[in-house]
């Protein structure tokens, strides 16, 4: 199975590089040369070679190679593959749309507030209402953090304050004021009947109407939570499924100060 | 005893000393209280269990019921002790009728003979007890049988899918390809519940919850392949978090063999409140240090937050501690997976020796401890190719220095929970170093006033002072100053302190004098 070593096909194909009809480099230009490794719940032996042939080709590979296979466990076959991608994609007309606030790492948002703020930033944060979820704000809040992510108490340039679960929205915004908090953060794991809908739009009301709406930067997040749902309540910006607390923390930081340039 | 790294046994002896004093100050404080955990895993351990019509525990009803009275000073043993005396009912069905509404334990409770309180409770205890004495003498009898590689670190692995049904499927992979320990990953956040919830889990959010009923589906899982593979297959969990000495319980009950069981973690790195869990750590250790359980802390977490490098003493001073702690509760050495770990920035020149001095220098200063010592997390990049040879790294050392039991890295840190294939790898990956450099630690000495010596005299040197510092500040002080991790913590802050309750006159716990130090 070692026939890709010294690779003896023609290579009869254009090897100039063309940015409409972009394919992988493996050593020579246009090669389309792809590694893969995958897991098939199949039993080791030749229809699962097979299996993983016929999947590679249906990606779109020429000449699949399985190089390697073991069987994890009775009915689990482990494969590594190559193959030449066929496919192409026009590199010239890849558009990819700016998103508002670029993500920086953990030291760089506190460099970034250090520089630019002169000041850390408050941030107080809490799963409110009846949620008693705290997955969701202590993964962005907590020392510790999430998935790799610390959490925004670890920011040597941010005043991170988790209140934890359960907070009624009146007694979140009274205990924001009190702590002078720069940005508001609000977790809601729980979503059956759109509870967190009427939570959220909640917060926003009692906000204008106590005319705190623009004295701070308030944001959502929750695995039900997108960007458009949290701007469409009136919120600055909601996180999803797969964001963390570096994303939230140079959201916040970035908008802070675009506020205070105008 | 000889040192390879040539430490000075002195100093060990004095950080000893230190760390005893350290231990001692908290031990004082513990001894005068009890917990709402502390006493709903002596409800568990006279038998309560299930839960009422809304899902409440019956161990939290009980509880809850006698610290709405204002009773819970006087411990669940005195109440629940006068309450079979009065009515001849079980303790299950005392309960029960606690959750109806049916019955006010705290009427009619005169006896107050501890003797004649245990002896109403007798046959409860005895059967708890030797539900746990029989799963320990399960295990024994299993590794006599199987024999064990003692000079190699146990492959730990851990499966998180959040289906506990398909974490079976994945734990029995992992076995064949070679794991001595499967840990089943908990469920985002559950250190912070105060109950343990009640039954399988099938979609949990990272984890599943540690329940008894999960702990039961898994070693049953584990016994059968490794009755297949003729190995003792070990079961891990977690018990660190506001319910500490219940899930120690529960796991004894159901024969797990490993437990993260440190308070310091539940302070520093989920804000519970220390007081709490330094008081329901001391009645977890003796649950496992009778049932057998290896208990693993959490000191690798400390250079997650801290710099590797700079704070390595800080690991070794809060290890000294840890130990004098367990020692308190009469756990032995043998059970004591005492935590550090390999996060040195991989681009650090000489970084594998630094590494190497500092798993040498804790092997020689816990000798008999089956130390756990945690892969690199801080620098895996994403990066898998470079990932998995840090990973090589890494078990180098696990076997060159003895540690006790190697979490294997995987590849695909900070990606995601692993795949069955990525386990796979790390576990081959593991066996390979493992078999081909086993005896390399027993050739190897290091050379005097070369790097590795200097650094792990320096290590011992910085924890040294630490604990003089400590033990004139004491454990708490030293925690709301932030000197583990960078966290600061204070005293009266966290999660959990409402649960904490002063012993009473007629306070008793009888599995205390059954189990600490007992087999």
């Amino acid at each position: 199975m070692s026939e890709g070593l010294y690779s003896m096909e023609a290579k009869n194909y254009d090897k100039t590089l063309d940015l409409k009809k972009v394919k992988p480099y493996g050593d020579t230009m246009n090669d389309g040369k792809v590694q893969l490794s995958f897991t098939l719940p199949v039993p080791k032996g030749p229809e699962a070679v097979e299996a993983a042939k016929q999947l590679l080709k249906k990606m779109g590979f020429e000449n699949p190679l399985v190089v390697f296979y073991e069987e994890l466990t009775p009915g689990f076959t482990f494969v590594n593959c190559y193959g030449s991608l066929t496919h192409t994609v026009n590199y010239e007309e890849i558009y990819v749309p700016k998103v508002e606030s670029k993500v920086m790492s953990m030291e760089a948002t506190d460099e970034f507030i250090k520089e630019n703020i002169g000041r850390p930033l408050v941030m107080v944060g809490a799963s409110t209402g009846t949620d008693a979820h705290t997955v969701g704000i202590d993964a962005i809040m907590n020392m510790k953090g999430y998935a790799g992510h610390y959490g925004l108490e670890r920011y040597k340039m941010i005043e991170a304050y988790n209140l934890g679960s359960q907070v009624p929205n009146e007694e979140f915004l009274e205990k924001a004021i009190e702590l002078k908090a720069d940005a508001i953060l609000v977790s809601q794991t729980v979503t059956q009947k759109d509870v967190h809908i009427k939570n959220l739009t909640h917060l926003i009301e009692l906000m204008d109407a106590e005319g705190l709406r623009d004295k701070m930067i308030v944001v959502c997040g929750g695995p039900r939570i997108s960007h458009e749902l949290a701007k469409e309540l009136g919120f600055d910006a909601g996180f999803g499924a797969n964001t963390y607390a570096d994303d939230v923390a140079s959201f916040v930081c970035e908008e802070f100060v675009k506020r205070h340039k105008k | 005893m000889h040192s390879k790294v040539g430490l000075d046994f002195k100093k060990v002896e004095q950080a000893k000393e230190l760390s005893k004093q350290i231990a001692v100050e908290v031990q004082t404080f513990v001894e005068k209280y009890t917990t709402v955990a502390t006493e709903r895993t002596i409800c568990r351990a006279l038998g309560i269990d299930g839960v009422d019509e809304n899902s409440v525990p019956l161990p939290n009803v009980v509880v809850d019921f006698l610290k709405e009275k204002g009773a819970l000073s006087q411990g669940v043993i005195f109440w629940l002790g006068n309450a079979v005396i009065n009515t001849g009912l079980t303790t299950q069905q005392i309960a029960e009728k606690i959750a109806t509404g049916e019955l006010d334990i705290t009427k009619d409770a005169h006896v107050t003979n501890p003797e004649k309180l245990e002896e109403a409770l007798r046959p409860i205890i005895t059967q708890t007890i030797e539900r746990i004495r029989a799963n320990r003498l399960r295990r024994e009898k299993y590794i006599a049988e199987y024999g064990e590689d003692s000079a190699r670190p146990y492959i730990y692995v851990i499966v998180a899918t959040g289906n506990i049904y398909e974490d079976v499927v994945q734990a029995q992979a992992a076995a064949r390809q070679g794991a001595d320990i499967i840990a089943v990953i908990r469920t985002t956040g559950q250190s912070l519940l105060d109950y343990v919830p009640y039954g399988a889990t099938t979609e949990g959010f990272g984890g599943t919850f540690a329940t008894q009923e999960n702990f039961k589906i898994m070693r049953k899982a584990l016994d059968e392949v490794g009755e297949e593979l003729h190995h003792y297959i070990r079961l891990c969990n977690y018990c660190s978090g506001l319910c500490m000495p219940e899930i120690a319980i529960m796991g004894a009950l159901e024969g797990l063999d490993v437990m993260l069981n440190d308070a310091l973690y539940g302070i520093l790195f989920r804000d519970i409140n220390m007081q709490r869990t330094l008081i329901d750590q001391y009645f977890s250790r003796i649950i496992n240090g009778f049932a057998g359980v290896i208990i693993n802390t959490g000191e690798d977490n400390y250079l997650t937050t801290a710099d590797a490098v700079e704070a390595a003493h800080t690991v070794l001073a809060s290890d000294l501690i840890n130990e004098q702690l367990a020692l308190f509760a009469g756990l032995p050495e043998e059970q004591m997976g005492l935590g550090h770990a390999f996060e040195m920035d991989p681009m650090l020149k000489n970084g594998f020796l630094y590494e190497l001095a500092q798993a040498q220098m804790t092997r020689e200063i816990f000798p008999k401890a089956p130390l756990k010592y945690m892969p690199p997390t801080k620098f895996m990049t994403g990066n898998i190719f470079r990932g998995h040879i840090q990973d090589a790294l890494f078990n180098i050392i696990g076997i060159w220095t003895h540690q006790g039991i190697q979490l294997l890295g995987m590849p695909t840190e900070a990606i995601h929970t692993p795949f069955m294939s990525d386990r796979f790898l790390s576990i081959e990956n593991a066996r390979y170093i493992f078999d081909n450099m086993h005896d390399i630690g027993d050739e190897v000495e290091f050379k005097e006033g070369g790097i590795i010596r200097e650094r792990a005299k320096e290590v011992l040197d910085n924890a040294l002072e630490l604990l003089k510092i400590m033990t004139s500040e004491g454990l708490f002080n030293t925690l709301e100053q932030g000197k583990f991790g960078d966290v600061k913590r204070p005293k009266n802050g966290g999660k959990g302190l409402d649960g904490v309750v002063e012993k009473g006159a007629n306070y008793l716990n009888p599995f205390i004098s059954l189990m600490k130090g007992r087999k």
